[in-house]
């Protein structure tokens, strides 16, 4: 599909469930209409590219890892998680109105061609290495690869 | 819509969006251009989202059908 000269950028700070799930929406729409999109993951964000294992060196790194455990399926809403319970039950309701889960929904911007970056210096923070993430994720960059992106779309968001 | 013949039919009954534009726009790369993809899909934004897709390709949007459960989209791919 010819492309439109246009594009769409994606700062992905947010790891919440329903955030990301507002994300990989607008990204998939985006590279659907034949937009280049890219997504920049960030600080907490970059849970939804994890692969889900345990991360960390230090004793804190170790310690963000397990109580903020990336991974799509360890995602849980910004409101009503209650533990986990309000994952299971937002999980359920979408599934049963149809609604794509963020596994498939990331496998559609991934097959649609949107480019996912991360962003260095969370990683390093996080300590985050990049086996931790999925291979789709196509570079580890820092804020300009990000400024540089932003400038040549036409449309921003940061969620 | 009564004479149109669809080249490829895309059933999205029962996806909520973004599936099936996501859908839509993966059929149509692999579709010739002036062919013709038909969607069908019970999604109350299908009926925005197909014309803004199309709106935004630059893809001919050629009209929807009611088939009572669902919508027919029909969609020319652009040459």
């Amino acid at each position: 599909m010819a492309e439109n000269g246009k594009g769409c950028m994606i700062v992905q700070m947010s790891g919440d469930f329903d955030k990301v799930f507002a994300g990989f929406t607008l990204a998939s729409a985006s590279a659907a209409a034949g937009m280049p999109t890219t997504m920049f993951f960030t600080f907490w964000g970059i849970k939804a590219i994890q692969t889900g294992n345990l991360t960390g060196k230090g004793l804190m790194g170790r310690m963000v890892g397990l109580m903020n455990r990336g991974g799509l399926q360890h995602l849980g809403p910004s409101k009503f998680n209650f533990g986990g319970v309000g994952r299971w039950m937002f999980k359920k309701m979408m599934a049963s109105k149809g609604v794509a889960g963020l596994e498939e929904l990331r496998q559609a911007c991934i097959d649609l061609g949107v480019k996912f970056y991360v962003c260095k210096t969370s990683m390093d923070v996080m300590e985050i290495r990049r086996e931790d993430l999925i291979p789709e994720v196509l570079d580890v960059v820092g804020a300009a690869k990000a400024m540089r992106d932003a400038d040549a779309a036409s449309v921003q968001y940061f969620i | 819509m009564q004479g149109i013949t669809p080249d490829k039919v895309q059933e999205s009954v029962g996806q909520a969006c973004p599936m099936p534009i996501v859908n839509m726009a993966k059929n149509m790369r692999t579709m010739s251009a002036d062919q013709v993809l038909e969607i069908k899909a019970d999604d109350e934004g299908a009926h925005a989202d197909v014309r803004a897709w199309c709106e935004q390709t630059g893809n001919v949007f050629l009209g929807e059908e009611n088939a009572g459960e669902y919508f027919r989209y029909f969609v020319r791919k652009k040459a």
